[in-house]
């Protein structure tokens, strides 16, 4: 599943960080490499963007920004 | 040992408390200046390492996240740190990490111990990570990474003198790269990312051999390029955990606040409340110091007339020069106030909040949701607004931000609506209650946001097409703002306005003044000043445009009084009175105007003025740029006439097109 659609509040692992553009680049350096958890907090009031937590900080980004990451739920 | 004077660049992660740094190590000693050829701002001053050597030159870079840069801001950074043009490369990097958020802080000073430059670790934020309950082992820290770490407290000025100590140290070691791992030899950013174009890491037969290597060691899917971004955290994961003992969540006092500023509902609210604050303020509060500049440069003005012989000099101090200083030192209060509330805003983490909520409404214009507030400043004052722009880091979204930010219906164009509906629809009210006044005023801002939303538009689709950059931004965690951020916000914004924006309105002023007063009319009579001005340049100019403006519905008058509006927009009323001869007092609500406006009449005794007129008037000043204030703020921000010369044609056109559809249509409608 993608970031976007991950329930808020809910642990994540990334697994995959899909395209080659700036976006996936400063994703990474930002600290969402795979492997990392994370949470999808909240969205803004109109739905988009989302507040993601990762590394003890809070990161913001757009919906079509999210989901180019793949995730899987932490299920133990 | 030190015979040269040493140069030390401080560079970090944006909010990492880096600005809070340089001013405690340099305090007031401190210089505001642009990297060449680009609108940087590159920030200088001086720091007394020690009592026996000289001052060390201190430079305060832009915040970076990584040296693979993505923005200008962050280009500019890594050039100076790699010493690839610019200035030379600095003897010393101060590497200023969080304390609170040490691994994704770590991950630039990882990259900078590879470039082989000497460097300091300055771990800010040290109070805070306590108060959280993490413990860090700072020698244990510094001895894995190979870097003098030295825990610091700006605030509080503590650990300041360990951080001189430690970058003398430095300062006469030889310079060594410290690779954290094989993979991370490739160091892509030296040949993958060119300034001024992201491209990913070329990989040659070498390199992928390695990459390859690295990634299969890990056993992973991802793309070869992403194998040395993957490998650092990993070996910044491995040392922190060794360092650090942490204890659980650490955002709790921002989760609270958070809870309440991006709240659904409450949010929005919250928002709308602070800016309608700080709006108020701009508006009402800079009043009481804008007039007090006004009628003390008035006073000075008469006084200077009553004590001076009558003359072509007297006239220059009288009418050029002081009301020409005078409309500099007016926009000082505004700018203060607004910058004032920036830099609390965004010491305070709550202007990330902001573009968090705006985004998604400011992206259907095509904009980023930092747009949002240096826009709604706009309608106090477009000069502050478009100072505010520097906020948002794409220089294309920025400078399409600048250029509708002139559409916000400002401060200045007040006293003209006034005027207008004062003269032409004032009692009158729309289903008995609505006065038809405030309607049309509400239209006006209305009109003026409308276009905004189609210039920003259509700007975003041709001139300033570009992929839209991500939005992925921190959300750093509320902390007080430091009062001494905001007295050097404030000291270094106003006087790169005086300095930049204030010598081109000056200029322009005794311009424009000398385009009214000559050439001179011989008549001696003071009271002759509408001859005067009839007879100018400006009037002959009036004269000539007249066949242009006529479609509009203007006559040769108004056309003095649109010329000397491009100094400022009300100036407008104050050249109407002298041609008019009302005398030079001409306020808004004054009557005499306001009759010497029902009164004219066209050669064939038909009136000058109808409410048509007005409002034509009224929209022909919604959308053009008469302000030379503004323009000459934005040739400062952008380093170039272009964009401003672009800014005041288009602007013209637009309103010239705008005034002749309200005027031709609305006779044709059957108003007059």
């Amino acid at each position: 599943m993608t970031l976007d659609a991950t329930p808020y509040g809910t642990e994540a692992r990334v697994v995959a960080i899909s395209g080659d553009g700036a976006v996936a680049l400063r994703l990474m350096q930002m600290g969402v490499v795979p492997g990392v958890s994370l949470s999808v907090v909240k969205s803004a009031p109109l739905g988009d963007p989302i507040q993601v937590r990762l590394r003890d900080y809070d990161l913001a980004m757009r919906r079509v920004e999210a989901q180019t990451i793949t995730v899987a739920l932490d299920n133990d | 040992m030190l015979d040269k004077q040493l140069t030390i660049a401080v560079a970090g992660n944006p909010n990492a408390g880096k600005t809070s740094l340089f001013n405690a190590l340099t305090g007031l000693r401190q210089k505001v200046a642009n990297y060449p050829g680009v609108t940087v701002e590159r920030k200088e001053g001086l720091w007394s390492l020690s009592p026996d050597t000289s001052p060390a030159r201190i430079i305060d870079l832009p915040g970076l996240y990584s040296l693979e840069a993505t923005s200008l801001d962050e280009q500019i950074a890594r050039d100076v740190l790699l010493g690839q043009g610019l200035m030379e490369k600095p003897d010393v990097v101060v590497v200023v990490v969080d304390a609170t958020s040490l691994v994704r802080n770590l991950y630039l000073a990882t990259q900078l111990m590879e470039t082989g430059c000497r460097m300091v670790i300055a771990l800010t934020m040290f109070d805070l990570a306590e108060r959280n309950l993490t413990k860090i082992d700072v020698e244990k820290l510094s001895a894995a990474l190979g870097v003098p770490v030295v825990p610091v407290v700006a605030r509080q000025e503590r650990g300041i003198k360990r951080l001189a100590a430690a970058v003398l140290q430095v300062a006469s070691r030889t310079p060594e790269s410290r690779p954290a791992s094989a993979a991370l030899l490739l160091r892509p950013w030296q040949s993958g990312f060119e300034p001024g174009h992201f491209k990913v890491v070329p990989i040659t037969n070498k390199r992928e051999e390695k990459l390859h290597s690295a990634a299969e060691s890990r056993n992973s899917s991802s793309p070869t390029w992403q194998a040395p971004l993957i490998e650092r955290y990993g070996w910044i994961e491995k040392i922190v955990a060794e360092a650090v003992v942490d204890a659980g969540n650490k955002l709790r006092a921002t989760e609270r606040i958070d809870a309440l500023a991006t709240h659904k509902v409450l949010g929005p609210l919250i928002l709308f409340l602070v800016m309608l604050f700080v709006f108020q303020t701009i508006f009402s509060w800079a009043n009481l110091p804008m007039n007090l500049i006004d009628s003390v440069f008035n006073a000075f003005a008469d006084f200077v007339r009553a004590h001076l012989p009558a003359g072509l000099l007297t006239d220059l101090i009288v009418n050029g020069i002081i009301p020409g200083v005078g409309g500099v030192l007016i926009f000082v209060p505004q700018i203060m106030l607004l910058f004032f509330f920036i830099t609390i805003l965004e010491d305070s983490g709550y202007m990330a909040r902001a573009a968090f909520l705006m985004d998604r409404l400011m992206r259907s214009v095509g904009l980023h949701g930092k747009a949002f507030v240096p826009l709604l400043s706009s309608f106090a004052c477009a000069v502050p607004g478009i100072m505010a722009t520097r906020t948002i880091e794409n220089p294309k979204d920025r400078i399409a931000t600048m250029m509708i930010a002139p559409f916000m219906s400002c401060s200045a164009r007040l006293p003209v609506y006034t005027l207008m509906i004062a003269a032409f629809f004032s009692g009158q009210n729309v289903f008995g209650f609505i006065s038809l006044g405030a309607l049309i005023i509400l239209g006006m801002y209305l009109l003026g946001i409308m276009v905004a939303v189609i210039v920003s538009w259509l700007l975003k689709h041709t001139l300033l097409k570009a992929p839209s950059p991500p939005f992925v931004m921190e959300l750093p965690p509320y902390r007080l703002p430091n009062p001494s951020n905001v007295g050097h916000a404030l000291l270094s914004r106003i006087g790169v306005f005086l300095k930049r924006a204030g010598t081109v309105i000056l200029a322009i002023s005794i311009l424009l003044w000398a385009l009214v007063a000559f050439p001179r009319t011989t008549l001696p009579s003071v009271s002759n000043s509408a001859a005067q001005v009839e007879n100018s340049y400006a009037g002959q100019a009036g004269r000539i445009i007249e066949p242009l403006i006529r479609p509009l519905g203007f006559d040769w008058k108004i056309g003095i009084g649109l010329i000397s509006s491009f100094a400022a927009r009300e100036t407008v009323i104050s050249t109407l009175s002298i041609v008019y001869n009302v005398g030079e007092e001409g306020r808004p609500g004054s009557n005499s105007l306001v009759a010497a406006i029902h009164n004219a009449k066209r050669q064939d005794g038909s009136p000058v003025w109808t409410p048509l007129v007005a409002l034509s008037l009224m929209v022909f000043f919604v959308l053009a740029c008469q302000c030379m204030s503004t323009l000459a703020v934005v040739r400062r921000e952008t380093n170039s006439w272009r964009w401003p010369l672009f800014m005041v044609s288009y602007m013209l056109v637009l309103a010239y097109v705008a005034s002749l559809i309200t005027f031709q249509g609305g006779r044709l409608l059957g108003f007059s």
